[in-house]
């Protein structure tokens, strides 16, 4: 029975994983995502589960033996967040190179130094290319719906990639919310039952698994696991609709908030979007017309969906909670900005970096970009590409 | 008692065509380790020599399930591969009867170095494994760097002799003794040239439940420089010198498997050996002096932790 509860976002995650019930987990505690990797440990002395938990010596190792569980053939999962990830990272490529179809919640936290435990992007936008679909949440509900689909994309027999799901460290993985959590037997449904590709259990096969490439054949097997991600979106979409018509919370590559007649558009993802929708509904009923694009999936980047989605606005505002110091503008601009590449008529955009070690974000510093858009949309010029927003300087 | 006729009418797991060089010593510990068990196998084979020069895609050497993730992690891939193997036999999902065996390989790099934090953390978590080093005493595949196994006065490309240098400044680790005081079943150390001890051991280590170590001495003529057709000589000559005691640690118990009825000086071992000629320049004689010293006394240790 779907039922109301009252759970965190790692209390929220730690649910899905009892009800999905992998085979192996494997995990090492950080701060803000280590209550998902105790709250599994209780679930498995307490007989609530069946798989493995593995609790190796570090993150590094916790990859690594997600990489040898799935490689054996069954249904694999960790969490992490900042170091932790950033010490995976080898490991993170070594997972998309393979092909296997693992699953990471990320407690999304800045990342050293100057050491801080509070939440950005630093950790997952870092991992950016290591060949990970990435999802992000705006809230507990978000997250455990994220999480379950996770699985049924990274197995889909034409994606086989690993998905991480981002839920904002603290904001989202400490913050209680009253989430519907789903029939157990409902969301193993949903899931499905796991389907081992080429496993090394199949000993009679004698597989050599992850030789060496030299010139000759590297650049045709990464261009295969490309194909991967590519393959992803259809399959993202499909997941999402279904996810809908099962549970009543359908899913796309990203959120348009009140964009129908929108001047002029906040783009942000996570739980920031909710504090943007406050500040949207504040300025409409001053009778600005302005939206809010929350993207959900961000590798593979829905660059023509965005794309389309923005083009007949104003002016667009990118909010970014990290940075890529020396770059032309933080990760979510970048993309943004070059999808609109195309258009003949594309809007000026600017791009505004906040929240770096868990700075707070409020509806009065939305107010201040969305009067600055406003500018932007009357003269049709950018004049600073790129802002902080509530810092000192 | 195995009979070498019969071992040899066993079928390869590890099979020609890879590219080891002329007179490696890695092909022979293995071929051998690989005897000591007739159940399915998976191995994770660590970045090195071994695994670089047996699976050059698209070809490979194994006749037997193996993968290879990466430098620091084979300990990790395995106890991974022997995780998924509990949880699927506690769901049913693999018959209650079929057993499979899980052996991490990696060279002194891969183990004693970088894979060291891997390698404890499996062995103390449990995990049913069975983990062979094949201590070459350098990062070979690399061109010869030094390692945490590299002997004493050893000249490596990161520890060269010079004017100014003796070569490796530092004393090998002992790592056999380190996964010894883990308190797993079973620890051993073993070399080719006893391919009886090699083989006994290897069964050992396959049959004992919970983690096992092998740590096996493995020449290398190209980078201990000399000639190819004396790597079992020199086998001999780290047991006969003491260099490379064999013995084996069951449930914290020692047994020496070897004790040459005369113990030889190491000049003998070092001196074929390209990568200690410098030291037999006068200037050196201490660094020879000290070698001998430390010899003894890590023997003497041994007899005694045997005594106990
Ligand atoms: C993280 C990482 N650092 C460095 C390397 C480069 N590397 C590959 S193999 C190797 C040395 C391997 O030495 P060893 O484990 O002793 O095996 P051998 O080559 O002697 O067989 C090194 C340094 C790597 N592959 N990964
Ligand atoms: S370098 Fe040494 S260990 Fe490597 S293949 Fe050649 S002989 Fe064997
Ligand atoms: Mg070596």
């Amino acid at each position: 029975m779907s039922t109301l509860k009252t759970l965190n976002g790692n209390q929220t995650i730690a649910e899905a994983v009892r009800q999905i019930d992998p085979d192996v987990v494997a995990a090492y505690p950080i701060t803000p995502s280590t209550a998902i990797v105790e709250t599994i440990a209780k679930f498995r002395a307490d007989g609530l589960i069946s798989g493995e938990f593995v609790c190796p010596e570090s993150e590094h190792s916790a990859m690594s033996v997600c990489i040898g569980a799935a490689s054996a053939g069954g249904r694999v999962m960790t969490a992490t967040a900042s170091q932790g990830l950033a010490l995976m990272w080898e490991m993170l490529y070594i997972a998309a190179g393979l092909r296997l179809p693992i699953v990471a919640a990320i407690a999304n936290r800045s990342l050293s130094a100057p050491i801080n435990i509070h939440g950005d992007h630093s950790d997952t936008m870092g991992a950016r290319d290591s060949g990970w679909i990435q999802i992000y949440s705006e809230g507990c509900q978000e997250a455990y719906d994220n999480f379950i689909q996770a699985f049924r994309i990274a197995e889909h027999l034409d994606v086989r990639t690993p998905v991480l799901v981002g839920l904002d460290g603290f904001i989202i993985s400490h913050s209680l919310e009253v989430i519907q959590v789903e029939d157990d037997a409902k969301v193993k449904k949903f899931v499905g039952e796991y389907k081992p590709v080429y496993p090394l259990f199949d000993t009679d096969r004698k597989m050599t698994v992850g030789p060496i490439d030299f010139t000759d054949y590297y650049f045709e097997h990464k261009r295969s696991q490309i194909e991967g991600i590519e393959n992803a979106p259809p399959v993202i979409e499909a997941v999402g609709k279904e996810f809908g018509k099962t549970f009543g919370r359908e899913y796309g590559f990203f959120e348009e908030y009140r964009m129908d007649d929108a001047e002029t558009c906040i783009v942000v993802m996570s739980s920031a979007a909710g504090t943007c929708k406050d500040a949207i509904d504040e300025l409409r009923s001053e009778g600005k017309k302005i939206g809010l694009l929350k993207p959900r999936v961000f590798r593979p980047f829905p660059h023509q969906k965005i794309a389309e989605a923005l083009k007949k606005t104003k002016a667009v505002a990118v909010l970014d909670r990290s940075s890529s110091p020396g770059a032309f503008g933080a990760p979510l601009f970048t993309e943004i900005r070059s999808a609109l590449y195309d258009y003949q008529e594309r809007p000026p955009i600017v791009n505004y970096v906040y929240g770096l070690g868990g700075r707070d974000i409020m509806v009065e510093h939305f107010k201040d970009v969305a009067q600055k858009l406003e500018k932007i949309a009357e003269t049709g010029k950018v004049e600073e590409w790129l802002g902080y927003i509530n810092l000192r300087e | 008692m195995a009979k070498l006729k019969d071992l040899a009418s066993m079928e390869d797991r590890l099979v020609a065509g890879h590219g080891l060089c002329l007179g490696c010593g890695i092909p022979l510990i293995f071929k051998m380790v690989l005897r000591a068990t007739e159940d399915p196998l998976i191995i994770a084979n660590a970045t090195g020599c071994l695994e670089v020069c047996t699976t050059i895609f698209p070809r490979t050497s194994w006749n037997v399930t193996w993968i290879h993730s990466a430098f620091e992690n084979a300990a990790a891939t395995i106890a991974g591969v022997e995780a998924m193997y509990k949880s699927l036999k506690r769901k049913g999902r693999i018959p209650k009867d079929k057993k499979i065996k899980f052996l991490g390989v990696g060279g002194d790099g891969g183990t004693y170095d970088i894979g060291l934090q891997a390698l404890s953390g499996a062995v103390e978590r449990g995990h049913d494994i069975v983990y062979v080093c094949y201590d070459n005493n350098a990062y070979a595949n690399t061109g010869g760097q030094r390692s945490s196994a590299t002997p004493f006065g050893a000249s490596a490309t990161t520890s060269p002799e010079g004017s100014q240098s003796p070569g490796k400044l530092q004393w090998r680790k002992d790592l056999t003794k380190i996964l010894v005081a883990h308190n797993i079943p079973y620890a051993a150390q073993s070399s080719p040239h006893r391919w009886q001890d090699l083989y006994n051991k290897a069964k050992k280590a396959f049959e004992t439940e919970g983690p096992a170590f092998l740590n096996v001495l493995c020449f290398c003529p190209t980078e201990w420089k000399y000639d190819e057709s004396q790597g079992i000589r020199l086998a001999q000559l780290a047991a006969d010198t003491c260099i490379w005691p064999l013995y084996e640690v069951e449930s914290g118990k020692y047994k020496v498997n070897y004790k040459p009825k005369e113990k030889k000086p190491v000049l003998e071992w070092l001196k074929p050996q390209g990568r200690f000629r410098h030291l037999f320049k006068e200037e050196n004689a201490p660094i020879l002096e000290e070698f001998q010293k430390q010899v003894d006394r890590d023997w003497e240790e041994l007899l005694k932790l045997e005594s106990f």
